[in-house]
């Protein structure tokens, strides 16, 4: 997945992306606790892999879903990282 | 693109491995009966809990005591519950928490460490913990960050280290943690027997929340992240507490009662199943205790008629039994209580009256044939041999005979 000029995102240090059979729903574990997601969540999650911008992960979501918004992704992206469930991917450094 | 979940299934297990723990911490919230340790669930006990934990819906487990490192099953539960698809928590004090243990742990698939300190500096965290603790436990977080793993520095705060804020923040960026967890005690158990000893003045509760904010001001998006649980008798609004009974979480206490919290043990009148009676799915659903204090319809003025009814679920049933002796009484924390001057009496005594605090009596560590309470300190210039979980020994009548590797003693908080 290529993806654009801006910040790139990637899953922070623990946080796993998941299926629960139970509820048949995507979720986000991280050591706080859990995060049920809905279709277009998990999607965003598992194209925060590091490769992909907004603007990337926007246009990969487009081509399996209608209307799709930027501002949404933006939004969402936004909130995952002020929770410290994604964060840019910076190869300069090691995250610690 | 992402919902609370309405579905009425946990989230979230605490897994009380067992209520052993070479600390002594007077801020214990484990149960003062010695009692209360006989028959912990055995590892195929555990394997099958945390299958009909998944099956019920927990995607989560915390695995806590007591210490959970003084079961030499532990990696196993940790692969069994990895497999299963679980997330997993070790909360644990790393004292044995040695490099071969954790990369046992590793490989077995753990998730997280919450690593507890009893404060910032070895003097005054090791005179709370009744041990010589502190400067193992640097070692243990050091181990953790080598290994990849997410790290949380987890501080109960009280009267003699809620001052040292600033300092513990400080901590946690030298150990490199990702999220730094200042918990004000939570009083059951030992924290109960010790309330006026550990109570913080409402002066010291107000400074420590202004050093929270500063330091969460200083760091802004970086870590550690700060979760801060405030000291609650001070308070006036009551907590959320476990986001409502039998809601979102469950507690397996050592010997396989199903709480809903683990405090809720004490509550009289409510008859908690073992995992050894009933399947969880049962008693989750189905048991006349899990279903008592559920949704709304067991409030009393003046909770039944309250706009926040929804939002704090009327407090914390354990507290309202343990200061009114009746369960389902408006926790008297909430200003709108009846009893909400025994809180403030409370605060108020403690800080007018101060006790000395009774330190923590914990059963043996049973590691390296242990047998022997951990109850008084070495006697001066005693070279007994000792075990690696509870070194330096646990008491004059410890006779193990246990090598004094590179690993540690222990400690965690419960919760
Ligand atoms: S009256 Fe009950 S519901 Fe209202 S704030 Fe107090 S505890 Fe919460
Ligand atoms: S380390 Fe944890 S379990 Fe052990 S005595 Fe202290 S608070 Fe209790």
């Amino acid at each position: 997945m290529a993806g654009g000029g801006g910040v790139r995102w990637r899953l922070c240090r623990g946080v796993r992306l998941g299926h629960d059979p139970v509820r048949d729903t995507g979720v986000l574990l991280h050591p706080e606790g859990v995060l049920l997601l809905n279709e277009t969540g998990a999607a965003v999650l598992a194209l925060c892999d590091g490769t992909a911008d907004v603007d990337g992960i926007t246009a990969a979501l487009s081509r399996r879903y209608a209307a799709v918004a930027a501002e949404d992704v933006e939004q969402f992206v936004r909130r995952l990282a002020r929770r410290h469930l994604i964060e840019p991917d910076d190869p300069t450094e090691t995250g610690r | 693109m992402s919902a609370a979940p309405q579905d009425g299934r946990p989230l979230g297990l605490l897994a009380e491995l067992t209520y052993r723990c070479p600390l002594r911490c007077a801020y214990c919230s484990n149960p003062v009966d010695p009692g209360a340790s006989a028959g912990e669930l055995a590892f195929a006990e555990w394997c099958r809990v945390l299958d009909e934990a998944r099956a019920l819906g927990v995607l989560q487990v915390h695995l806590s005591g007591g210490e959970p490192l003084v079961r030499r099953d532990l990696p196993g539960i940790v692969a069994h519950a990895h497999r299963i698809g679980l997330y997993t928590s070790l909360i644990t004090g790393g004292q044995a928490l040695s490099a071969a243990r954790l990369a046992a742990l590793t490989a077995a698939g753990l998730d997280h460490v919450q690593l507890s300190v009893q404060d910032a500096r070895a003097a005054e965290a090791d005179a709370i913990a009744g041990r010589p603790v502190h400067a193992r436990k640097l070692a243990a977080a050091a181990l953790v960050v080598r290994a990849g793993l997410p790290l949380t520095v987890n501080a109960v705060l009280h009267r003699a280290n809620i001052g040292s804020v600033p300092a513990l923040v400080a901590l946690a960026e030298h150990l490199r943690a990702d999220r730094l967890e200042l918990a004000n005690a939570q009083y059951y158990g030992w924290a109960l027997l010790n309330r006026r000893a550990l109570l913080p003045t409402r002066e010291q509760a107000d400074a420590a929340e202004a050093a929270v904010r500063a330091a969460r001001r200083r760091l802004g998006d970086g870590r550690p992240e700060i979760v801060y649980v405030p000291a609650d008798l001070h308070d006036d609004v009551p907590k959320p507490c476990m986001q409502g009974w039998g809601a979102r979480q469950l507690t397996v206490a050592p010997d396989g009662k199903v709480l809903p919290c683990p405090a809720a043990a004490q509550i009289s009148g409510l008859a908690f199943l073992t995992v050894r009676q009933a399947p969880l799915e049962e008693i989750w659903f189905r048991s006349p205790a899990f279903n008592r204090f559920r949704g709304t319809d067991w409030m009393r003025e003046p909770c039944r008629s309250c706009p926040r009814r929804e939002l704090d679920h009327g407090g914390c049933r354990c507290q309202a039994f343990q200061l009114t002796g009746d369960a389902a009484a408006t926790d008297p924390v909430c200003r709108l209580s009846p009893h909400h001057a025994l809180v403030t009496g409370i605060v108020r005594d403690a800080g007018e009256r101060p006790a000395e605090p009774v330190p923590r009596r914990s059963p043996p560590c049973g590691l390296n044939s242990c047998r022997a309470p951990h109850s008084s300190s070495r006697p001066a210039g005693s070279r007994r041999p000792t075990c690696p979980c509870c070194r330096p020994p646990c008491s004059a009548r410890c006779r193990s005979a246990a090598p004094v590797s590179g690993s540690a003693t222990s400690s965690s908080v419960p919760g």
